[in-house]
């Protein structure tokens, strides 16, 4: 995927949502760190453009709710939460950008639910690679690719890395 | 990335990177604390001793705080209520718990070096909450992350520590940790009350308070104990409060923006007056609720993931 099919598949969820959703009037963005925040952003300006609404975009890190902080061997790092508005009784749309097992997913209900109660939460991610391992689907999803456990999925954005692509890499065994 | 030490016995040695990540990480919790639902799942099913052979009320009852902000499962120990009255030796005792599987265990004690002692009794992590006249490090860490939340850095700016800088362990702690993170610090006391040794810390050393406190950007002020005041230290405590107790007057000279802070529990009208330690520059509270977010950090970094 390149700049334009990226901004393409982000327009087409776009547009989904506002299919879906006509009143933003209690309505909020939340976007997953770290790709996953640009993404949100992305998707709450075209919002906003388009259905001419003043919605907000939250940052939310999930480092503390990881179920393989036990077993992994690195310590993680911990990003920004910045959430500018209440949760309580908001309709939420999660943005991430690859959805594999599902686990950071999980995480992040958590995390949200700690925040509030909130009365929906949709997730829009921009990969789907397949792979779940948890019972989760995505409201709305950007391009659906098929992989293997052993390749890696990583997005690249201009905010952040200078350009907008997506890479599907191999390991090599033990790495 | 993750933090370089396995065990948090004191801030001497400890490098920058290593500092930084744990105020970084302290600043998040500090956003956890402040929801309505405090408490976050990433320490479940983790047991964690505190194992207390001396006094405290704040420092345990923080550290207790931040296990439970952790979903950890907290265990107390304090001396005074355990077989240590029937001579239990420490090593048996930290076994005896260990044998109960653990996780980690803070520990405070009245001679310096039982942290790192128990490094060599048990696999589990130790975090240091005093030991002796050697190191408190979580304090100074609390006391650096209290100043970067208001400064907005560290690097550059004049700490002056005064009071009983020879019985403290704060001072120790914070000496090292800021001298790392490249702040000026000087310690001012009376002669008496300053180490011996004077350049074994590596920073200035002075018993003249005027040279200390000009051009501070913080001034912290450690408690006189006055439990201590029998050996005579100094001849008496208006005296003490006359030369070097922090009052208005001697507030007005200093920079308006300037920092006091306090470790506690305060002397009110011995080493600062209670004018000085309620005015707006005071920050003895904040410090207090910083200690939960930074205890929350240095168990969360130093528990994650299997020993290697």
């Amino acid at each position: 995927m390149d700049s334009q099919t990226i901004d393409l598949a982000l327009t087409r969820i776009t547009h989904q949502v506002l299919e879906k959703k006509r009143d933003f009037s209690r309505f909020g963005v939340v976007g997953m760190q770290t790709r996953g925040v640009f993404l949100a952003r992305r998707i709450t300006n075209k919002i906003n453009e388009l259905a001419k609404t003043n919605i907000q975009c939250g940052t939310l890190d999930v480092t503390f709710y990881r179920d393989d902080y036990r077993i992994s061997l690195r310590q993680p790092e911990v990003k920004v939460t910045d959430i500018p508005f209440d949760v309580n009784n908001m309709n939420l749309l999660l943005v991430d950008d690859v959805f594999y097992t599902g686990r950071t997913t999980r995480a992040a209900l958590d995390a949200l639910m700690d925040y509030g109660r909130p009365k929906t939460i949709q997730l829009a991610v921009l990969i789907d690679r397949g792979n779940r391992e948890l019972p989760i689907r995505a409201d709305y999803v950007g391009k659906k690719i098929t992989t293997l456990a052993n390749q890696v999925v990583s997005l690249n954005v201009q905010e952040k890395d200078n350009e907008d692509s997506l890479w599907l890499m191999e390991l090599e065994d033990g790495e | 990335m993750g933090l370089h030490i396995q065990h948090l016995l004191g801030l001497e040695g400890v490098s920058k990177e290593d500092i930084t990540l744990i105020l970084d990480t302290a600043d998040s919790f500090y956003s956890v604390l402040e929801r309505d639902i405090p408490v976050v799942p990433t320490l479940r099913g983790k047991t964690i001793v505190n194992l207390f052979y001396e006094n405290s009320t704040r420092t345990r009852i923080s550290f207790e705080l931040a296990e439970k902000r952790l979903s950890a499962s907290p265990l107390n120990f304090s001396a005074s209520t355990s077989s240590v009255n029937k001579g239990e030796s420490l090593r048996d005792t930290i076994q005896n718990i260990e044998a109960m599987k653990i996780d980690m265990v803070v520990v405070r004690h009245q001679s310096a070096g039982v942290p790192y002692f128990l490094t060599n009794c048990t696999d589990a992590v130790i975090v240091n909450a005093g030991d002796g006249l050697h190191e408190h490090p979580t304090q100074a860490l609390l006391d650096m992350m209290t100043i970067r939340r208001h400064f907005g850095k560290l690097d550059g700016l004049k700490v002056a520590i005064i009071g009983d800088i020879f019985h403290s362990r704060v001072a120790r702690s914070n000496a090292w940790g800021m001298t790392t993170m490249g702040m000026n610090v000087v310690l001012c006391g009376p002669p008496t009350l300053l180490p011996q040794h004077r350049d074994s810390l590596g920073v200035k050393i002075t018993d003249n308070l005027n040279e200390a406190l000009d051009g501070a950007d913080v001034v912290m002020l450690l408690r006189i104990q006055l439990e201590r005041q029998s050996s005579g230290t100094f001849p008496s405590i208006r005296e003490y409060r006359d030369r070097y107790g922090i009052d208005i007057e001697k507030m007005r000279r200093l920079k308006p923006n300037v920092l006091i802070m306090h470790p506690g529990p305060i002397n009110r009208g011995v080493e600062v007056s209670s004018d000085v330690a309620d005015s707006p520059n005071s920050v003895v509270l904040e410090q207090v609720t910083n200690g939960v977010a930074v205890r929350m950090a240095s168990l969360f970094l130093l528990g994650g993931g299997e020993n290697v």
